[in-house]
């Protein structure tokens, strides 16, 4: 590793941090957790994930009205009795999103779950088989790279009798599970040529002991990441099915508000209440996903943790970003000054190698650059 | 050149696995509803083309499955796709051909400048960050967040009706003839302003990232320290050293990311109602006209691999490291 500020903010974080005598792994857990809680990103995306939760389990408890109910109050804009409208046959939006909310986390989690899953089994097979079960695995995963997501999962559930939030679910695991095993193989690589899964081979223990004890806590950061990154995809591709009347319309979803909006000429009869909270909705959902991924990604790759902190707060820590390459000390401290190899070397003093997220670091790249998208 | 040798016979393999993916879909769905479009149309169908539906969707029962897959096969290649329901009796290829053109045209343009703008964005940022251009970061992660058909809602709802300087949607006025005259083709350009600048927005955030990203990783390694420590002119370094190799995996990312793209155009196409393949595969969807929607799926795909067959000459190009290998 040859970059500096890393070292330099690294060393910092190290003095702050309170020196425990003996690490056990209780204590080192927890001061991962702080590390990835000590991102603002992370949490403000984890304290909006838990908002939409909630509202997924008792949306559709506080929804004030029945989203199915038409009355006689058609189109009407925002209001004290529909605090965001009604649509054209009089049902309240705010219900109708509320309610939907439900449909939106369940696809995505679900989604998520069977897609991770299915990432870790085929790319940590394929990491740990090598020679030809690795290269048919990774001809499998990049095939469903590069075939186009969203036309086949329109066949898909457009031929299906009912595309219930289940079917939906499934299809979209079974289309986006291959990135993540793309990248989970990748670090399974790197894994496997470490010297502690060789002495782990050389004390004799299982194969499977090896994948479950010594490979997969290794992973965790990854599979977060995947998971996190399946669950938006997930998300925005449920909404854009409903959007275009490919799933069961009797499940309310935002991408369902949406579909009845822009079917009955919302956008031409200036309701703009009926199609601009859903959107903003599925935004805020996007970018609290996004966020988590991003302190996930810091956490992960610390060059990416120094670059992530803003113009002022590097300044805060008389670090002076100069032409992207080298963090500058604006007053030397003691003798350690310019005092980057010398604040690594107290870096790998402090912290012994192979702890916390050190074996992550490297093959996590394609995580970082892939991350938003 | 071992590297395009061992792409080409992924992108093989690929096409195989798309085609082979038609092939099953129906089968397993059940599709039933295919059986009660041909009675919807009892009479108007030819007996060849009857059986030629038989084959696409698998009902031609009394054959065996291995049977059924070479006749499927013997289709594809001779370009048969079936009859579109939606748009009878015109085949499918006729309608997809109809209406590729104008998709092309549209994403082909969009994502050039997405993605060359994207990354120039992205380099200006991971150098020079923790200036006021980080800014730019929030900002682009909420248009990745952004689904791209509400974006173009937004679009029409305000340049199109609050606003209205530019067409509703369509891709070309109604009452002008298609030719060479000035008049259709600059009708055409305004047509395509709004879903256009709609699809830079929403894709151009992952570039910048992405870039961004890996110019901040690139940025510290030693050979651009080397570089400014030889005295070369910035923009060299940032050029010529830092972007050269950070836009490495932008282009490898291009191919992954293209199917993420087009899908997303496909639904900006229904939004804005631009007569290219997402409208037809719109059309589809509400007709439940199976051939064009497989017929849409198989095309689309075809076109990836092409875009990405030339991503990867793209990186041939750019990295040398590859050339060495043949």
């Amino acid at each position: 590793m040859s970059s500096m500020p890393v070292g330099v903010v690294d060393a910092e974080s190290e003095i702050l941090a309170p020196v425990e005598p003996t690490r056990t792994p209780g204590a080192r857990a927890k001061r991962s957790r702080v590390a990835f809680l000590s991102s603002g990103k992370a949490t403000a995306g984890l304290v909006i994930l838990v908002l939409f939760a909630v509202f997924a389990i008792i949306g559709p408890w506080v929804a004030p009205y029945d989203p199915n109910e038409v009355t006689v109050d058609l189109l009407l804009p925002p209001s004290g009795a529909h605090w965001l409208g009604t649509d054209h046959l009089g049902r309240d939006v705010l219900s109708q999103l509320l309610v939907g909310t439900r449909s939106v986390l369940l696809v995505g989690v679900l989604a998520g779950v069977f897609a991770t899953l299915l990432a870790i089994l085929v790319g940590v097979s394929a990491g740990f088989l090598g020679g030809v079960g690795d290269e048919i695995l990774s001809a499998l995963s990049n095939v469903f790279l590069v075939i186009p997501a969203l036309p086949l999962i329109i066949i898909v559930a457009s031929q299906a009798p009912d595309a219930g939030n289940l079917l939906v679910a499934i299809v979209l695991a079974a289309t986006g599970w291959a990135w993540g095993a793309r990248v989970l193989r990748a670090q399974t690589l790197s894994l496997r040529k470490r010297d502690f899964i060789e002495a782990a081979r050389a004390n004799g223990e299982s194969t499977a002991r090896i994948v479950w004890f010594e490979t997969l806590p290794n992973l965790t950061a990854i599979i977060a990441s995947s998971f996190v990154s399946t669950v938006t995809f997930a998300v925005l591709s449920q909404t854009t099915l409903a959007f275009i009347g490919v799933t069961s319309s009797s499940d309310w979803s935002w991408g369902t508000v949406l579909y009845w909006a822009q079917a009955n000429q919302a956008l031409s009869r200036g309701a703009w209440w009926w199609f601009i909270p859903a959107g903003l909705l599925i935004a805020t959902l996007g970018m609290a996903l996004t966020l988590v991924n991003f302190g996930i990604d810091e956490f992960v790759n610390p060059r990416l943790r120094a670059a992530g902190l803003s113009g002022r707060g590097l300044r805060k820590q008389k670090i002076t970003p100069r032409i992207g390459f080298t963090a500058v000390r604006l007053d030397p401290v003691g003798a350690r000054a310019p005092g980057a190899p010398t604040a690594q070397g107290s870096t790998a003093s402090s912290k012994p190698p192979g702890t916390g997220s050190t074996p992550t670091h490297q093959g996590s790249n394609p995580t970082d650059t892939e991350a938003a998208r | 050149m071992k590297f395009l040798g061992r792409r080409l016979a992924f992108y093989l393999l690929t096409a195989w696995a798309a085609v082979t993916i038609n092939f099953f879909i129906p089968r397993v769905m059940k599709g039933d509803p295919v059986q009660s479009l041909i009675n919807r149309y009892q009479g108007q169908i030819s007996t060849e083309a009857e059986h030629s539906l038989y084959v696409l969707f698998g009902l031609d029962t009394q054959e065996s499955l291995w049977q059924q897959y070479v006749d499927y096969w013997g289709e594809i290649l001779h370009g048969n796709f079936g009859i579109s329901f939606t748009s009878f009796p015109t085949p499918v290829t006729e309608v997809i051909g109809d209406s590729l053109p104008w998709t092309l045209g549209l994403v082909g343009v969009a994502t050039v400048i997405a993605v060359v703008g994207g990354s120039l964005v992205g380099i200006l940022i991971g150098w020079r960050r923790g200036t006021w251009m980080d800014a730019i970061l929030p900002v682009t992660t909420f248009f990745s967040s952004v689904p791209y058909f509400w974006l173009g809602l937004i679009a029409i709802s305000v340049f199109a009706i609050w606003w209205p300087v530019l067409p509703l949607g369509g891709a070309y006025d109604g009452g002008l003839i298609p030719g060479w005259s000035w008049e259709f083709v600059s009708s055409v350009l305004e047509h395509a302003i709004l879903p256009g600048l709609t699809i830079v927005l929403a894709s151009i955030s992952g570039w910048i990232l992405g870039m961004r990203n890996m110019m901040v990783t690139v940025t510290s390694e030693d050979y651009v320290t080397v570089a400014h420590a030889k005295g070369l002119s910035e923009r060299r370094v940032m050029f010529g050293y830092a972007a050269r190799n950070a836009i490495l995996p932008q282009v490898s990312g291009f191919a992954l990311s293209l199917g993420f793209v087009v899908s997303g155009t496909l639904v900006m196409e229904m939004v804005f109602s631009y007569p290219g393949i997402g409208l037809q595969l719109f059309n589809a969807i509400g007709g439940k006209d199976y051939p064009l929607m497989q017929g849409i799926f198989l095309i689309i795909t075809l076109a990836v691999l092409v875009a990405n067959v030339l991503a990867d000459v793209a990186y041939v190009l750019l990295d040398p490291r590859t050339r060495q290998e043949a």
